[in-house]
């Protein structure tokens, strides 16, 4: 019962993380989230047990997390994503001031004071153009998948400015670019431009200050990041690798891992009383 | 007798109209924009004279309309779409002070005056919301066919509130309803209702005035006429025309061309 669960259902995929005794990672599981969120929390759950070599029995606390938190039925803590990914991110990087997550369908910036409290946050779910969707469908369009966007933009030579209004807008767009002979890299470069640009708005508006860490399935594209350190003009965190769209989990599942401690702390004391 | 055209290059489907001199349409086509925007407008007209059976000389003026009007390379002309759907709608419906124009990608209210001139007008420039891709979007969220989505819509009967503004959204949302074992039916009813509350705000900020015509691709759905009736109180003009109504207008503009020009000569004999 020493191990602890972080499930992260987001808008395109599910995470779950699996944390032992000693904060170490033990396992993790990823999949799409389609629209059974309560069915893919439980499944996301069962792999990363899997590839953890772990029981069910050996889990003594569940925290769900994300915007279908609430339908994972085997959580015994929900937590808003704000909260997950400043745990998240400050065990990462302790110096963590400004995060930024984007999404598949998301953006949040928040900014976070002591203890990883989170000060001011702001968020953009209305409009797919600043989210994730606003690349994937320039992708699309062009005829790439989501995950050819990184090989693809890593050939870019130049930035064509997109306009990034309107996701459906940009599909007249692409189409012109195309059709006049820019390399689809460029205009998949543009697209990453001005989703920074939206960014670095939103940051704006939380009054960002350094540290600043990046968070979200969008950073797995490491133009991405490229494009924000230039743009702030700074150095900015980025988790390692895939942990970069487990961060939420993460910080799930160490807000788990604490509550354990607290649980054993009051039976230790309720004992003791005896 | 001498014959005018039209052609509206919209941002999904370009259409061409053929007029006589008496303002009676002799032909029509549809084609979709696609990428090749210069060739779609080409192709447009060229089967709208052989619907016609008419030669290309026989059509003294032409005039280009949508937003891919500079792209009428054979155009004598252009005409913005704002003032050629006012003055179609008020041709085909004289009393229209209000028209609502529902495309592809964008939703365009346009108050006029009796003579079919522009007052004011208000779009969606910014954001596809609200506009025909939203059906598009539910079209291929439930693999039912454009044509198909207004009739289904009409059979709902408790729409499913629909929550998102962004069409990318949209297609989730739809899903994700479909995955709550809510009706397809329901669903689309909810996906109208939510286009034409959008329109309705869209109208309101030029003032809607009796009689509304609702015009553009999107007036033939069925479901969308009954929102839009139910949402703004009032029963709307369509007309079987109502999608060829941009090129309607720029052939009536390209028929006062080719009148206006002929006046001086008549005086000069």
């Amino acid at each position: 019962m020493t191990h602890v669960v972080g499930i992260d259902v987001g808008s395109t995929y599910t995470k779950a993380l699996i944390l032992g005794a000693d904060r170490e990672i033990a396992g993790r599981a990823m999949l799409p989230t389609g629209f059974r969120l309560t069915e893919i929390a439980e499944q996301a759950f069962g792999e990363a047990l899997t590839a953890a070599g772990l029981q069910r029995d050996d889990v003594g606390y569940v925290v769900s997390t994300g915007f279908g938190r609430h339908q994972v039925r085997l959580a015994d803590l929900k937590v808003t994503d704000l909260t997950a990914a400043a745990r998240g991110t400050t065990l990462l990087f302790p110096g963590t001031r400004t995060i930024l997550d984007v999404g598949g369908q998301t953006m949040k910036a928040s900014r976070l004071g002591d203890g990883a409290k989170v000060k001011s946050f702001r968020l953009n779910d209305k409009c797919a153009a600043g989210t994730g969707a606003f690349l994937e469908k320039t992708a699309r369009y062009m005829g790439y998948t989501t995950e050819e966007i990184g090989p693809l933009v890593a050939t870019s030579k130049e930035s064509i400015a997109i306009s990034g209004v309107c996701a459906v807008f940009a599909e007249s767009e692409v189409i012109n670019h195309l059709s006049q002979g820019v390399a689809p890299a460029d205009i998949m470069q543009g697209a990453i431009v001005s989703l920074v640009g939206r960014s670095v708005q939103l940051m704006k508006r939380v009054r960002m200050e350094p540290e600043f860490t990046l968070i979200g399935g969008i950073l797995r594209f490491r133009r991405m990041a490229d494009v924000i350190r230039k743009e702030l003009g700074t150095e900015v965190n980025v988790p390692d690798g895939d942990l970069v769209q487990f961060t939420s989990a993460l910080g799930a599942a160490l807000l788990g891992h604490i509550r354990l401690g607290q649980l054993a702390a009051e039976r230790g004391r309720a004992t003791a009383a005896r | 007798m001498a014959y005018a055209a039209g052609v509206d290059v919209g941002s999904t489907q370009t259409k061409a109209v053929i007029i006589d001199e008496e303002r009676a349409i002799v032909a029509r086509s549809l084609t979709m924009t696609g990428a090749n925007v210069i060739r779609a407008a080409e192709e447009s007209f060229a089967e709208a004279l052989a619907a016609g059976g008419l030669r290309e000389e026989e059509v003294e003026y032409v005039v280009g309309t949508g937003y891919g009007r500079y792209k009428v390379t054979f155009g004598n002309t252009q005409v913005t779409e704002i003032s050629c759907h006012g003055r179609g709608a008020v041709h085909m419906f004289p009393d229209t002070r209000t028209v609502v124009d529902m495309g592809g990608q964008d939703t365009k209210a346009i108050r006029v005056a009796p003579t079919g001139e522009i007052v004011d007008f208000c779009m969606n420039d910014k954001c596809a919301a609200g506009t025909g891709r939203f059906l598009g979007a539910a079209s291929s969220a439930l693999d039912i066919p454009l044509d198909e989505l207004g009739p289904t819509a009409l059979r709902g009967e408790k729409a499913v509130k629909i929550s998102t503004t962004c069409t990318v959204f949209a297609e989730s949302e739809v899903l994700s309803w479909l995955g709550k074992g809510k009706r397809i039916e329901d669903i689309l009813l909810g996906v109208h209702q939510s286009i034409a509350a959008r329109s309705t705000g869209l109208l309101r900020r030029v003032g809607v005035e009796e009689q509304v015509t609702f015009t553009g691709g999107v007036a033939r759905n069925v479901a969308m006429i009954d929102a839009l009736n139910r949402s703004l109180g009032l029963s709307v003009n369509v007309s079987d025309d109502s999608h060829y109504m941009g090129a309607l207008g720029a052939a009536l503009f390209a028929l006062d061309h080719i009148l206006a020009a002929r006046v001086p000569s008549r005086q000069a004999s």
